[in-house]
């Protein structure tokens, strides 16, 4: 049967704070560093769920963010390089009780243990994936990553990288996950907003969190950041809502408040563009729908952003749907081998069928 | 037709000759090595592993060799094409395959090339003409039809056109003569069941449950099998059929089955799960010759045993060390490339300190090496394969049944230790089998282990609380508190921790520690004290082995016992750590022999442990040891001291 994203996690009656969720350890990531804010966002919002603290793990691989878990005061595992979202499943799926994070970087989760993510998205593992992009190596001291621009000057590449980058929600989309969504390391309220969603969510949600890097690759989302740029950049996804973003159409002006530009369907290819959008607003503006069942929308909406500038960058919600989850499926068999062949005996399983007897 | 009953006083006294029934004669054997041999679309295995079971159902010791390509269907008729099964069964206790086959069944001209060099001078061949034709001689290199140009004058040859023989048999059948051909490797189980008396209705019962969905190809089984028994009854080609009474006194009292070494580890698996009392959880990829302890646990959810076909080895090993950490008894399954992936993993477990299996059911290598072979060529991967210092227990179960032993004496050491154990297969222990005797529910292990479930460590200032890296003064295990235990949230991780608490530690003293204490931990597993087999108590030669040699070596230091000759035997289950005693046997021999299907690594161990120079015999060639051959060797060195 299926089940609702947290009803087999046992709950707590005691007042939580975010103070429960600190561990005693030290936070030993650089000063300035965008990893601070997404813990802070994290141990801030966990309370509101209400769950019994030690059904709380995070699973975590190797990289900067993946220190992550030595300040959660839950139970929580650094593990191996890339490895994290495989670890993640196996625990998912053997305790269902339990409440799994995993946190990874982009170098982690794309780069050397990109296999494990794609395949825990598409198996759709009760997993909240938390995705920190700074779009460069930091523990190795800056060299590029799979979601670096073409041409970044790097110490491994002093004469530019070559590789084209992955997008994240394009990947994800493309192994049908179910849950996928970006956000900022600096709006906490968005962050926040998109980590309640994620914990709601049945299966595998994958939250990309453009994180800054202030060592290596300072103000790499600084087009996103600023109050002036972010107009043209971002495109916040609201389900329900016309995609409008850009400087609004006043009301002096006539306008409902809303974005000039917008994103539209272009009839002759299918894809999606960016027009601008007059004053009343009636130019086709499509509506956003993070639970439409075809993912093609989401992942035209994935491909807007421009690598080099971020503009049109979608930030929000792409998609959730429901599909079933790996973990219910793994029990339901389990439940239904019991319900045909009884209780496993021991006994019987040694014994077999095929004997003979020996007299002493 | 003399000439098994000369294969088989040679090595186990005289053979009697039993009163003719009927118009046949009947003559008793102790023992009988047959080798079925064909295209590997020829269903050699299923005949192989039916003959088994019937040869299994009527009590004789057995002991089976199937050796197979690693293609699916390699291309017909050709040399690297050919598909085998050997079975060795006898009125004693047995310990090998065989090593020559005193019957060879060859459905092919490429399977009587490939096969007849094994074959002893005197033996039987059956041989199916129809696929005798010009061009399928040329394609093995064959310039004359071997059934008539004499060069198997040496040989009792019995040409059998099986195939038209089938087809006859089945003309009322609603078949194509290619689809009646196919029953072609039941007549030939029916004739050889006739000529060894075996009992048949467990094949026919076989056929009608593997076919319960196509009646008519079960029924013609039956029919091709029912078809090839009367034919040795009534042709006058097979003038002699053979009994081989049912090893009565080779066995302590019990209920007996057949059992491979795969099965018999899966359900090792199955009954650690339920002696711990904890879920199994399983975490693989495919790979052979491993992959059916996937298919084999993923049959017995009703155990709560999850198996998770993973992504990958890496993946497969990386959900159940997962699934280790929330509380389960947790296995991961592979061959040697598997090992190579995982290792970064195992390094983890290792530090970590969680309980988890790993299975490695060995085949030649390097790299994809021989898929379906065998061989021992990873204990020192198993052994050291991993950065920085990171002990690992290890197990090598000795014959096919052992491998259920095995596996709960790993899970044993895991529970205990709280580590990764390797449990190392190997291809011929996995794939052949022997008689089994099914334990009794109170001879099994009790390997439940206890979470932990409060602080077990007092600050200075008197506050309880928990340190993941508090050990037990006894075993240096550290305590397993699962997630959803409250009060005992703790993180873990694979950099360096500090002792007693796990926080990060980078401190150079502390990493002396740990690592000494880690490789203490490990060394201190308890393992039983080497048991020596030295029945004249004056040997001077000893010869040492570990895992599936067990076999072979036991025959030899048996043929070199029979001729009177001294000599020690001691087989180590225990690779790591070696049995305590284990420096003293060595001392205590003039010379000790180790015989191992790699370039010597056992030997290697030992010569660095104990600076004793052993004599290392090996063997690669993908195949078990031959008895006779390393009774050749024991024997030199008996008679040199």
């Amino acid at each position: 049967m299926p089940t609702e994203a947290l009803s087999l996690v046992p709950k707590t009656d005691a007042k939580q704070t975010m103070k429960d969720f600190k561990s005693d350890q030290e936070v030993r990531w650089c000063p300035g560093c965008g990893d601070y804010a997404i813990l802070a966002a994290v141990q801030g919002f966990l309370p509101e769920l209400g769950l019994a603290r030690e059904n709380i793990t995070f699973i975590s691989g190797i990289g900067c963010s993946s220190r992550f878990p030595y300040y959660m005061n839950t139970y929580g595992m650094h593990s191996i390089h890339g490895r994290a979202p495989a670890i993640a499943t196996g625990l998912a799926t053997a305790r269902r009780d339990l409440s799994v994070w995993v946190v990874t970087g982009d170098g982690d989760a794309l780069s050397i243990g990109g296999n494990h993510l794609i395949h825990a998205l598409r198996r759709n593992v009760n997993l909240k994936i938390l995705l920190f992009n700074n779009r460069i190596y930091g523990l190795t001291k800056g060299q590029y990553s799979p979601t670096s621009e073409v041409g970044k000057i790097t110490k491994s590449t002093p004469m530019g990288s070559l590789d084209a980058p992955f997008n994240p929600l394009s990947l994800a989309l493309g192994a049908e996950a179910s849950f996928v969504a970006r956000t900022v390391d600096s709006d906490r309220q968005h962050l926040t907003s998109v980590l309640r969603a994620a914990a709601q969510h049945k299966g595998s949600a994958l939250i990309e969190i453009y994180q800054n890097c202030n060592i290596f690759n300072d103000g790499a989302f600084e087009a996103l950041k600023d109050k002036q740029l972010a107009q043209e950049a971002v495109i916040r996804l609201e389900h329900g809502e016309p995609i409008r973003f850009g400087a609004p159409w006043t009301e002096a002006e006539g306008g409902d408040g809303q974005g000039r530009k917008g994103v539209v369907r272009d009839r002759a290819t299918g894809d999606l563009t960016v027009v601008d959008v007059s004053v009343d607003g009636t130019d086709g503006v499509l509506t956003h729908d993070a639970h439409a069942a075809s993912p093609t929308t989401a992942f035209a909406l994935s491909r807007l952003a421009d690598n080099d500038t971020l503009h049109h960058t979608p930030i929000g919600l792409l998609r959730q749907v429901e599909r079933p989850v790996y973990d219910d499926l793994m029990a339901d068999q389990m439940d239904a081998a019991v319900e045909q062949k009884g209780k496993g005996d021991l006994s019987s399983l040694l014994a077999g069928s095929d004997t003979w007897t020996v007299v002493g | 037709m003399t000439s098994q009953v000369e294969q088989a006083s040679k090595d186990a006294g005289p053979a009697d000759t039993a009163v003719p029934a009927g118009a046949k004669e009947v003559r008793r054997l102790d023992r009988v090595i047959i080798r079925f041999a064909g295209d590997s679309g020829d269903g050699m295995q299923l005949t192989g592993d039916r003959f088994t079971s019937e040869t299994a159902s009527f009590g004789n010791d057995l002991s089976t060799l199937p050796n197979f390509p690693a293609e699916i269907r390699a291309p017909a008729g050709t040399l690297p094409g050919v598909s085998s099964f050997q079975l060795h069964f006898a009125d004693h206790d047995i310990l090998t395959p065989g090593d020559a086959p005193n019957v060879l069944v060859a459905m092919n001209p490429a399977a009587l090339k490939a096969n007849i060099a094994d074959v002893p001078r005197g033996a039987e061949i059956i041989v199916n003409t129809d696929e005798f034709s010009k061009r399928a001689m040329a394609k093995v290199g064959y310039a004359a039809n071997p059934l008539e140009d004499g060069s198997l004058s040496a040989f009792n040859v019995h040409p059998v056109p099986l195939t038209t023989l089938t087809v006859e048999a089945l003309k009322g059948y609603d078949l194509t003569r290619k689809e009646a051909g196919r029953s072609k490797n039941m007549f030939a189980l029916g004739l050889l069941s006739w000529m060894y008396h075996r009992p048949t209705e467990g094949t026919e019962a076989f056929l009608r449950k593997k076919f319960a969905k196509k009646p008519e190809i079960a029924e013609a089984n039956i029919v091709a099998f029912r078809a090839g028994w009367n034919f040795g009854e009534t042709t006058e080609d097979f003038a002699t059929s053979y009994e081989v009474a049912p090893a009565t006194k080779a066995f302590p009292a019990g209920t007996y089955r057949n059992m491979s070494g795969n099965l018999a580890l899966s359900y090792g698996l199955v009954a650690a799960g339920q002696q711990a009392d904890l879920p199994l959880y399983l975490g693989s990829y495919p790979i052979t010759p491993a992959s059916d302890i996937l298919h084999e646990l993923s049959k017995h959810k009703n155990f709560g045993v999850r198996t998770f076909q993973a992504e990958d080895e890496i993946a497969g090993i990386g959900a159940a060390l997962g699934a280790a950490f929330g509380g389960s008894l947790a296995v991961t399954t592979t061959s040697g490339p598997g090992v190579a992936l995982k290792s970064e993993t195992i390094g983890l477990a290792v530090s970590l300190e969680l309980p988890l299996l790993v299975v490695d059911i060995q085949r030649g290598g390097p790299s994809t090496g021989l898929p379906t072979k065998t061989e021992q060529a990873d204990l020192l991967q198993a052994m050291y394969g991993r950065n920085g210092e990171a002990p690992v227990p290890i197990v090598a179960p000795m014959t096919p049944g052992d491998c259920f032993t095995a596996a709960l004496d790993a899970a044993r050491i895991a529970l205990t230790y709280r580590t990764p154990v390797f449990l190392l297969s190997d291809g011929y222990l996995a794939n052949g089998s022997e008689p089994w005797r099914i334990p009794e529910a109170d001879e099994l292990p009790d390997l439940r282990t206890q979470f932990a479930t409060g602080p077990n460590h007092t600050l200075d200032d008197g506050t309880e609380v928990f340190w993941p890296y508090k050990r037990d003064p006894q075993t240096l295990a550290r305590p397993w508190a699962v997630p959803g235990t409250p009060g005992l949230e703790h993180r873990v991780g694979g950099i360096e921790k500090q002792d007693g608490t796990g926080n990060i530690s980078y401190d150079p003293a502390n990493h002396d520690h740990m690592v000494r204490t880690r490789q203490a931990k490990v060394d201190g597993v308890e393992v039983p004290p080497l048991e020596v087999d030295d029945p004249d108590g004056d040997s001077k030669v000893l010869v040492l082995g570990w895992g599936s040699t067990y076999g072979p070596i036991t025959a030899a230091v048996r043929r070199i016992r029979r001729t009177g000759g001294h000599i020690a035997q001691a087989h180590v289950r225990y690779l790591n750590p070696f049995p305590a005693n284990l420096g003293e046997v060595l001392a205590a021999y003039d010379k000790v022999i180790v015989p191992e299907m790699n370039l010597g690594q056992l030997a290697t161990l030992l010569r660095a442990r104990f600076l004793t120079d052993v004599e290392s015999v090996t063997q690669v060639t993908g195949l078990p040891f031959k008895a006779e051959q390393l009774a050749t060797v024991l024997k030199e060195a008996v008679d040199a001291h």
